[in-house]
């Protein structure tokens, strides 16, 4: 019996008899999500034991023939491991927050089946060997996201909702077409296969129109830059939880880890050698304007939002300057931005838990009455501002580092430019919000309950110590095995096919 | 040739549809027609000249083959999962009406970029 379907079959099912049982007994969802989560995350960590192997399993035991695959596959490696830990960990906190976090909205057990068909979606996308199947994972992951942005039933959450849907669908329709041509092209769908046959031939128009598609509609589902219009919108509309879940998890395997996988490892870059060039402008261009457009907002949760769309440009930057130090730091940077971005909308979600305003100048001195909520939206805010030893500091360091090495000079000033533009914007939300006088009307504001307590903490401790994974004896079990697996590019065939 | 350059005319329609129009419901259908459009480029990938049903059956004389059957299967696969979205999409445009009393776009902005 191998791992990997497990990562799907169990969020699948989990959320299948949650509706059933939660009828019956209130509480059930709340026991039962947390149950399915954590035992994600402790299969994820699991996992780890394998990070330098390439498993690979063919779904009703459709095995190669001739070295061709024929059945569906999943494909489980050092890249994928990586997405998994991040995918479960933060899961397992945001199903732990939301015990609490719930009181104020109706019918948990919806809200836990579709944040379990979501999971099942995230795992699926990121442990799919075959296009067409990751579209089919992508599609459920972007459904449950789209239910659970309009989860508040509020005026503002439908129309974020009914946004994101437009945006979200014409991306999925563009990623079926690209879906379309790359059949018609290969005559494989999966990725692997695809990879050797792309590697025989070259760059060609249709090739090149069949990249174009598949990069419009993943930077739509990551919301770089000219394609952000939802993002700004759906993080704040959504409740706190899923908007941690959201900018922590999903636009990140929906968006960025497609755009690697395909790029890297299926057309490779022989076949698209402007690509990276892409990859820096679009990266460089989400990373300034979205970094100036969060210095100007008075929303808690939109500043957030553009500031996730900021950091998404420093990964994809990184991985636009293609060394091996440059894909380091972008997968590096992905995990930390998991990490601090979920850790700070837990922090947003708790001041609208405890006082109901999400407009930062109507806040003031929280740190009094809230020490958890402010002492960890601290770590969170100079994490993301990457002042050392958070690992924050670490991931941009190396980013930074890697562009002046490979003679980018200019865009490594742009990217310290903007990590000062980050580090301002978060001492504004920091000043107004947490620091100074008490406000008279939150004299009777409350810390948050325990488990949503827990897990900001649990987040914070993890932000403080990320820089650890940098440690050789660390540094070869998790981040080493991704970075290959990135690096080896169109490698990546001969790993799943056996040679 | 031809009918492919016609999916492609059926998909621009679908995104004029969902650029310009103002009204909800018929940017959904906008959306709808673009599915379908991707849909019926999918299946014409996977037509073979002369190609039969892929069927096995009693009695296929050796000179006969088959139309891909895959693009077919996956369009089959795409048509459930665009119902789905549609579903949810319309579903969201009617709570919509009930809060805002209205399906013109330009009156349903309370959230300012």
């Amino acid at each position: 019996m191998s791992l990997l379907p497990l990562f799907v079959i169990v969020p699948l099912g989990a959320a299948f008899v949650t509706p059933i049982f939660s009828k019956f007994w209130k509480g059930f969802s709340d026991w039962w999500g947390n149950l399915a989560s954590a035992f994600l995350m402790v299969l994820s960590l699991w996992c780890l034991r394998f990070s330098t192997e390439t498993i690979v399993y063919y779904a009703g035991g459709w095995e190669p023939v001739d070295g061709i695959p024929v059945g569906i596959a999943m494909v489980m490696d050092g890249l994928t491991v990586l997405m998994l830990i991040i995918i479960n960990v933060i899961a397992f906190l945001v199903t732990l927050y939301s015990v609490n976090f719930l009181k104020n909205y109706t019918d948990r057990g919806k809200y836990y089946t579709l944040f379990l068909l979501m999971l099942a979606g995230l795992n699926g996308v990121v442990l799919s060997g075959d296009m067409f199947n990751l579209f089919v994972f992508l599609e459920i992951a972007a459904i449950a996201t789209y239910a659970l942005v309009a989860f508040g039933v509020e005026a503002e959450s439908l129309e974020a909702s009914f946004k994101y849907q437009v945006l979200g669908g014409a991306a999925s329709i563009t990623i079926l077409l690209g879906i379309a041509f790359f059949y018609h092209l290969t005559g494989t769908l999966n990725m692997a296969d695809a990879s050797r046959l792309f590697a025989d031939m070259g760059p060609s128009p249709a090739v090149i129109f069949t990249g174009i598609l598949f990069l419009v509609g993943f930077s739509l589902k990551a919301g770089l830059m000219p394609f952000h219009a939802w993002l700004p919108d759906a993080y704040p509309s959504a409740p706190a939880s899923i908007s941690a879940m959201l900018a922590g998890v999903g636009s990140k395997v929906l968006g960025v880890y497609a755009l690697i996988r395909i790029f890297f490892n299926v057309f490779g870059m022989t076949v698209m050698p402007s690509l990276l060039t892409i990859f820096l402008v679009l990266g460089t261009l989400s990373m300034a304007v979205g970094a100036f457009l969060a210095l100007g907002q008075k929303d808690f949760k939109r500043l957030l939002a553009y500031s996730s769309i900021s950091q998404i440009g420093y990964c994809i930057f990184a991985f636009g300057l293609g060394t091996p130090l440059g894909i380091l730091g972008g997968l590096f940077h992905l995990l930390n931005h998991s990490v601090f971005k979920s850790l700070l909308f837990f922090n947003s979600g708790a001041v609208v838990y405890a006082t109901g305003k999400r407009n930062l100048e109507s806040m003031g001195g929280l740190s009094q009455r809230m020490p958890v909520t402010g002492t960890t939206s601290l770590v969170g805010s100079l994490s993301v501002s990457g002042i050392p030893p958070l690992g924050g500091f670490w991931s941009k360091l190396i980013i930074i580092y890697a562009a002046v090495e490979s003679g980018h000079h200019i865009l490594a000033g742009v990217a310290i430019l903007v990590s000062i533009v980050t580090l301002g914007y978060y001492m504004k939300v920091q000043k107004l919000a947490f620091f100074g006088p008490l406000a008279a009307a939150y004299q009777k504001v409350k810390e948050v309950p325990a488990f949503m307590c827990i897990s900001m903490v649990v987040l914070a401790l993890l932000s403080l110590g990320l820089g650890l994974l940098l440690l050789p004896q660390l540094r070869e079990v998790i981040l080493d095995p991704a970075v290959k697996v990135v690096e080896q590019g169109m490698g990546y065939a001969e790993m799943v096919l056996g040679g | 040739m031809i009918v492919f350059i016609l999916a492609i005319l059926l998909f621009l329609i679908g995104l004029y549809g969902v650029l310009v129009k103002r009204n909800l419901i018929k940017i959904i259908i906008g959306l709808m027609i673009m599915e379908y459009a991707v849909n019926l480029f999918f299946t014409l990938v996977g037509f073979r000249e002369g190609g039969t049903a892929p069927i096995f059956s009693e009695g296929l004389s050796d000179n006969v083959f088959f139309v891909d059957p895959l693009p077919q299967a996956l369009v089959l696969t795409a048509i459930v999962i665009g119902l789905g979205t549609t579903a949810l999409m319309v579903s969201i445009a009617v709570r919509i009406y009930e809060k805002y009393d209205t399906l013109d776009v330009r009156k349903i902005r309370k959230l300012r970029g």
